[in-house]
């Protein structure tokens, strides 16, 4: 009986092996290696420029196989889990393509479901993205369909007036001079004990706040509701 | 004499600490619990939502799909009869509470969930159909239903086993049970109908 709860368990857990769901550093990623590294730095690019302007967040995937795991569920836990889109507005869209299943999926977030309704997402997919899958063509497509999602949903929402840091990075690096001298000069003084513990936090503050190396993605806490569209080729 | 009182002053007051925080410990927990209690008839509102935008598309597509020669009127009539069964309903949170009420609207909606995927499944052999423009988008729409519904339920089952947990856990479940908050009902899973039918065109 033991054995055959045993195996019936092994059973069950092949049955429900859930494909990983990766947690993405990029606004554009390819795990099957067709895109070269300039076009997903193209496609990243745009996608970047793209939440600068609208606040919305775009984000394409590109997986070798799902087995037979629906590509739904996948695409909304991958949605869910980088919390792509920012919390309030639940402006998320993520772009979903499963090479060697030839499957692909537009999963939108709450916020966008009224520009981005399914049958326009299914008609990007069907009338836009496909025609150039089908040729193999996969950049083409892929981009043709981001252009495609981004004119859709440009209008919804206006990105929030960013207040530029670059004055205030200009008073950190006095502020963090300052404290160093002062750090200094108190060890001159007394010769022993320094407090260097604040300092390392300092610069790191400083450092994150100016925006170097940009290009990566973190989710803002967008949820959806499994709206989107799904397609085959 | 004066120790005495001593005595019973500060008894009385360590009485009067324990009482307080009992009350604020019952106030905390039960709003703690009508919250939770909230959560989980949004959740269904949101389940309902998704059944009613499914149920509101049928008519346009039943349309669509009869303009073709000779498609097979059982499943027409099978779709329509199922959707009828389902507006009759009239579904309150209450329900929740109610596992026989509960179970009967899960088998009408499996019983919509059935006709359905037969109807796009016998859309494959009409070629015309499947190039039809507008028979396309309703289908996404639809599809794109089903997978919200299923994503809803999933969310619904969620909120339900933290509220139920909530109100079965010891010392809650005590001020759960003198409050009258009931345990409510989860979707179970009806084999087939968790994932939202597959077509390919």
């Amino acid at each position: 009986m033991i054995r055959f709860l045993f195996i019936w368990y092994l059973f069950s857990l092949a049955l429900f092996a859930q494909p990983n769901v990766p947690l993405l550093s990029k606004y554009a990623t390819d795990y099957t290696n067709t895109l070269t590294s300039e076009q997903l730095n193209f496609l990243n690019n745009k996608l970047i420029e793209f939440e600068d302007s609208t606040s919305n967040q775009l984000i394409f995937l590109m997986i070798p196989t799902l087995e037979d795991y629906p590509i739904e569920y996948f695409s909304n836990e991958v949605a869910e889990k980088n919390k792509i889109g920012q919390k309030s507005r639940d402006n998320g869209i993520l772009f979903l393509v499963v090479k060697n299943d030839k499957k692909l999926r537009l999963e939108v977030g709450y916020g966008l479901e009224g520009v981005l309704p399914d049958a326009l997402a299914s008609s990007i997919i069907r009338n836009v993205v496909v025609p150039y899958f089908k040729e193999d063509k996969y950049f083409e497509g892929i981009n043709a369909g981001l252009n495609a999602i981004i004119s859709a949903t440009k209008g919804e929402f206006k990105a929030d007036k960013k207040v530029k840091k670059k004055g205030g990075s200009i008073f950190q690096i006095i502020f963090f001079i300052l404290i160093l001298l002062f750090a200094l000069f108190r060890r001159r003084r007394r010769g022993g004990f320094i407090y260097l513990g604040g300092l390392p936090n300092i610069g790191g503050g400083f450092g994150s706040s100016g925006g170097f190396g940009g290009g990566g993605f973190s989710g803002g806490g967008g949820s959806f509701g499994g709206g989107g569209a799904s397609g085959s080729w | 004499m004066k120790k005495g009182l001593l005595i019973g002053c500060s008894f009385g007051a360590l009485l009067i600490i324990i009482v307080a925080m009992l009350i604020s410990w019952g106030i905390s927990t039960y709003n703690a619990l009508v919250t939770l209690n909230e959560s989980v008839n949004q959740s269904w509102s949101q389940v309902e939502n998704q059944y009613q935008r499914r149920a509101d598309l049928i008519p346009n597509l039943v349309n669509t799909v009869k303009g073709y020669a000779n498609f097979e009127k059982s499943v027409l009539t099978a779709v329509t009869e199922a959707r009828a069964k389902v507006s009759q309903m009239t579904v309150t949170p209450e329900v929740l509470n109610d596992p026989v009420a509960f179970e009967k609207f899960q088998a009408a909606q499996g019983e919509l969930s059935g006709a359905l995927s037969r109807l796009l499944v016998t859309v494959e052999n009409y070629p015309e159909l499947k190039a039809n423009e507008s028979f396309l988008q309703l289908q996404a729409q639809l599809e794109g239903t089903e997978n919200r519904i299923s994503v809803e339920r999933r969310k619904f089952n969620e909120t339900v086993q933290n509220y139920n947990t909530t109100i079965k856990r010891f010392p809650a479940s005590f001020l759960a049970a003198s409050f009258g908050f009931k345990e409510k009902q989860y979707f179970k899973a009806i084999p087939g109908a968790e994932t939202p039918p597959k077509v390919q065109f």
